[in-house]
C-alpha cells in the first residue's frame, strides 16, 4: 500500500471539487430564483400602482 | 432546478456510472507492477483531461457558431463549457501533480505536456475573468468567442506535445512504438468506463449550467422591466 496517501488525496480532491461545483451551481440557481420571485412580486405591485395613479389623475380632472 | 426530466435521468445515470467506475478502479482492475497502487490515479486523471479538452473544443465550436449566427444560445453554451472545462483542467493539474510526486520525485516539472496544459488553464482563466468582470453585451460575447476559439488552439498542442518534444510524461493511449501501454484488458475497460462516466457528468453539468444561464437571462429581463415600470410609476407620482 505504498503511496496510498497520494491516491487517497487525488480521489478526495476530485470528488470534493466536483461536489463543491455542483453545490455552487445549485446555490446560485436558488438565489436567482428567489430574486426572480421577489422581482415578479415587485413588478405586480408597480403595475398596480401605475393604473391607480392614472385613475387618481382622471378623478382629479 | 431538476424539473427537467432529461436532466434528472442523466443525473442518476451519471451517478450509477460513476459508482461503477469507482468500484472498478478500487476493486476490479489489477495493480500496475512498476508504479503500484498510485497508478490508479490514471483512471480518473485521463477522463478529467478528456472532459477538459472536450469542453474547450465545445467553447471553440460554440464561438464559431456565435460569430456566425449571433444566437445567445451559443454564447451561453461557450460560457458554460469554458467554466466546466476549467474545473476539470484544474483537476488534471492537481491529480497529475499528486501522481508525479511519488513517481518522478517532484510535484511539478516544466515538461512540455505539463507546461502546455498550464498555458491552457491560464488562457481559459483569462476568458472566464473577462466574462465575470465585463457586462453582458454583444461586444463582450463576441470578444469572448474569439478568445475561446484562439485558446482552443492549445488543445491539439497539449495532445501532440508528447510526440513533438522530449518529455517524461507518458503517451497514455498509444506509445511511440504504437502500443497502448495498458498490459491488461481490464485496465482498458476500466479506463473506458471512467471516460463514459465523466462524459455523462460533463453533459449533466452542462445542462445544469445552461439552465442557470437561461434563468439569469430571465432575471436580467425582469430587472430591466422593473426599472422601466418603477421609473414610470415615479413619473406618475411626480406629475399627480
Amino acid at each position: 500500500m505504498e503511496h496510498f496517501n497520494y491516491l487517497f488525496a487525488a480521489y478526495s480532491i476530485i470528488f470534493i471539487v466536483i461536489f463543491a461545483y455542483i453545490v455552487f451551481i445549485w446555490r446560485r440557481q436558488a438565489r436567482m430564483e428567489i430574486e426572480i420571485r421577489a422581482m415578479e412580486e415587485r413588478l405586480k405591485q408597480l403595475k398596480a400602482e401605475v393604473p391607480s395613479a392614472e385613475a387618481k389623475s382622471a378623478a382629479q380632472k | 432546478m431538476m424539473k427537467n426530466k432529461a436532466t434528472a435521468v442523466l443525473g442518476w445515470a451519471t451517478l450509477i456510472m460513476m459508482l461503477t467506475a469507482i468500484y472498478m478502479v478500487f476493486e476490479w482492475v489489477p495493480t500496475e507492477e512498476d508504479q503500484g497502487i498510485v497508478q490508479r490515479i490514471f483512471y480518473f486523471h485521463v477522463p478529467c483531461a478528456w472532459v477538459a479538452f472536450a469542453a474547450f473544443g465545445l467553447v471553440a465550436i460554440a464561438g464559431v457558431f456565435y460569430l456566425w449566427l449571433k444566437e445567445q444560445l451559443f454564447d451561453d453554451l461557450g460560457y458554460a463549457a469554458a467554466e466546466i472545462g476549467m474545473v476539470f483542467c484544474t483537476l488534471v493539474l492537481i491529480t497529475g501533480s499528486l501522481w508525479a510526486k511519488p513517481i518522478w520525485g517532484v510535484w511539478w516539472t516544466w515538461d512540455s505536456r505539463l507546461t502546455t496544459t498550464f498555458i491552457l488553464w491560464l488562457l481559459y482563466g483569462g476568458y472566464l475573468m473577462l466574462r465575470a468582470m465585463a457586462d453582458d453585451t454583444p461586444e463582450v460575447a463576441r470578444f469572448g468567442a474569439v478568445i475561446g476559439i484562439v485558446a482552443a488552439l492549445d488543445v491539439p498542442v497539449v495532445i501532440l506535445s508528447v510526440r513533438l518534444w522530449r518529455t517524461i510524461h507518458p503517451a497514455v493511449l498509444v506509445t511511440r512504438a504504437g502500443e497502448h501501454g495498458l498490459e491488461d484488458p481490464r485496465m482498458v475497460i476500466t479506463l473506458l468506463v471512467a471516460i463514459a462516466a465523466f462524459t455523462a457528468l460533463f453533459a449533466w453539468l452542462l445542462m445544469l449550467r445552461l439552465s442557470q444561464l437561461r434563468t439569469r437571462s430571465r432575471l436580467l429581463i425582469i430587472r430591466r422591466d422593473a426599472a422601466l415600470i418603477e421609473a414610470a410609476a415615479q413619473e406618475y407620482a411626480g406629475n399627480y
